[in-house]
């Protein structure tokens, strides 16, 4: 087994700088942005995003975290697992533009669960996609719009985000 | 988990565990879209031997909000009338494919019965049996305990130094039963309060003080009085010499609601006898949470029920039994 550390904290934060500039871009300004973490390193990220969209953009940009564990669709193929906390912002996300944050994209099933939760929670305008690492595999028809850094790799390598706030340490490595 | 029998075999971690999911299960009960699709296409059974409307619709809402079939099966009319065994009863529900029962029995024990017997492999709850426990009003209690003292903090917290004082017919109280259990768990400091004929013979071995006198109970300060129902059904004997008299000696009127402290709070099972182990006052005030009890209710009970059935069902039958 060999693991490869494919970025390091620079780069994590560069990616996200970008992402932040890109979501803006693409939205013409910060105007009825919401982003939402997917729990537990999207929410992490999602924090991080956050403020950096609101600065770039001159207004601030409400932040929440959506748990897709009772959405998913292999919940009885796996031992049980304890859900993990929604937060919607305040102003609900009815008309918003909502950008979904998660740290890898892999199979495409758990947004493919977080849009089946969106759709219990209200009406968004838009839905995006935004994502640390992208590893291909997919097995919906699902792709990111904003992605930190396109990662190919095996079916059976693992691929793990560390973040300073969960881990400890700040760094995505590849395990084979 | 594999079934839930009790409150007595609750840890403290898998007591914890349930009230947090039952929190996220509330968050998602304030959505436009209550229903989960959690559940779909798993059966959860509500087998019920004694009458209960309350705990039965409290557990169909429970099972309906996460996509699974409910079906409904009462003792009255059905072919339990007609002499069949609690075995054949279990066998025609496993043939039937269910996924969990919820069973509710007159005899102390027979959700243990069932789920040891290897009847069936459906996870069994226990809605209730004879005066051994009723584990999910027992959580729900705790919930809302927790829910009223810590409002949004409440995950992962237990209730270590709270004190609950638990008034009325502890002898027939399977809810006071399960309730002592569980507050015990979760750190929390239990009296009861109750006429001498209606307190267990021997309560030495129960993590609890007994008190006779709920004037001097309520001066002590609780945090939380817990009224519980007098069943007139069960008053085959002379427990205690009038109704009035309970009533004036145990009740909860708006004297003894007044000597409460400000923050405390007034919980019942339900239903009421209004006028008898509580008042109108009593019942009606801010304090009384009997309906946050109610919806609180479905949302531990989708916590069970998600538990027991959302994740692989694991395939030793008996270290995990609880």
């Amino acid at each position: 087994m060999s693991t490869r550390t494919v970025m390091h904290d620079a780069d994590i934060a560069r990616a996200l700088t970008r992402i932040s500039h890109e979501i803006l871009e693409s939205n013409k300004g910060p105007e009825g942005l919401v982003l939402l973490g997917i729990p537990t390193r999207g929410v992490t990220l999602a924090n991080r995003i956050g403020p950096l969209v609101s600065e770039f953009g001159g207004a601030p940009v409400p932040v929440g975290s959506l748990d897709v564990t009772m959405y998913r669709d292999d919940l009885h193929r796996n031992p049980t697992r304890a859900p993990r906390r929604t937060e919607i912002p305040a102003g609900g996300i009815d008309g918003k533009v909502v950008v979904l944050i998660d740290d890898v994209l892999f199979s495409g099933r758990s947004i493919r669960a977080a849009l089946d939760a969106l759709q219990d929670i209200g009406r968004p305008a838009a839905v995006r996609l935004a994502t640390l690492i992208d590893r291909g595999h997919r097995e919906l028809p699902i792709r990111p719009d904003f992605v930190g850094k396109n990662l190919p790799s095996a079916r059976d390598e693992r691929v793990n985000v560390r973040l300073a706030e969960i881990d400890g340490v700040e760094e995505v490595t590849i395990e084979s | 988990m594999r079934h839930l029998l009790d409150t007595q075999h609750l840890s403290r971690g898998e007591a914890l565990e349930i009230l947090d999911v039952a929190e996220d299960m509330a968050d998602t009960q304030r959505r436009e879209v209550k229903k989960l699709p959690t559940l779909r296409g798993k059966t959860v059974v509500n087998l019920f031997f004694e009458d209960s409307t309350r705990t039965r619709i409290s557990f169909e809402a429970a099972a309906k909000r996460l996509s699974a079939d409910v079906i409904n099966f009462s003792a009255k009319g059905s072919s339990v009338s007609k002499g069949e065994s609690l075995q054949d009863t279990a066998q025609t529900l496993q043939a039937m494919g269910a996924d969990a029962v919820v069973i509710r029995h007159g005899a102390s024990g027979a959700p243990r019965t069932l789920a040891t017997s290897g009847w069936i492999t459906a996870g069994v709850v226990n809605a209730g049996d004879g005066t051994h426990e009723h584990p999910t009003q027992a959580l729900l209690d705790a919930f809302t305990i927790r829910k009223r003292l810590f409002g949004d903090d409440s995950r992962g917290r237990d209730l270590s130094g709270i004190r609950v004082t638990i008034v009325g017919d502890v002898l027939h109280s399977r809810v006071a039963r399960s309730n002592v259990w569980l507050l015990h768990a979760l750190g929390a400091h239990v009296t009861l309060v109750a006429p001498p004929t209606l307190v267990p013979q021997d309560v030495s071995g129960w993590p609890v003080e007994v008190d006779y006198d709920l004037d001097h109970a309520i001066a002590a300060g609780p945090d939380a009085l817990m009224m519980l129902r007098i069943q007139l059904e069960r008053m085959n004997a002379a427990y205690f010499p009038t109704e009035r008299e309970y009533s004036r000696r145990y009740g909860l009127d708006a004297r003894r609601l007044a000597a409460l402290p400000t923050d405390s709070i007034v919980l019942h099972p339900g239903p009421m006898n209004r006028g008898l182990e509580i008042s109108a006052e009593a019942a009606d005030s801010p304090r009384s949470t009997v309906l946050e009890q109610v919806t609180n209710g479905v949302s531990v009970r989708m916590a069970v029920l998600y538990l027991l059935l959302a994740g692989e069902r694991p395939h030793t039958e008996k270290e995990d039994l609880r």
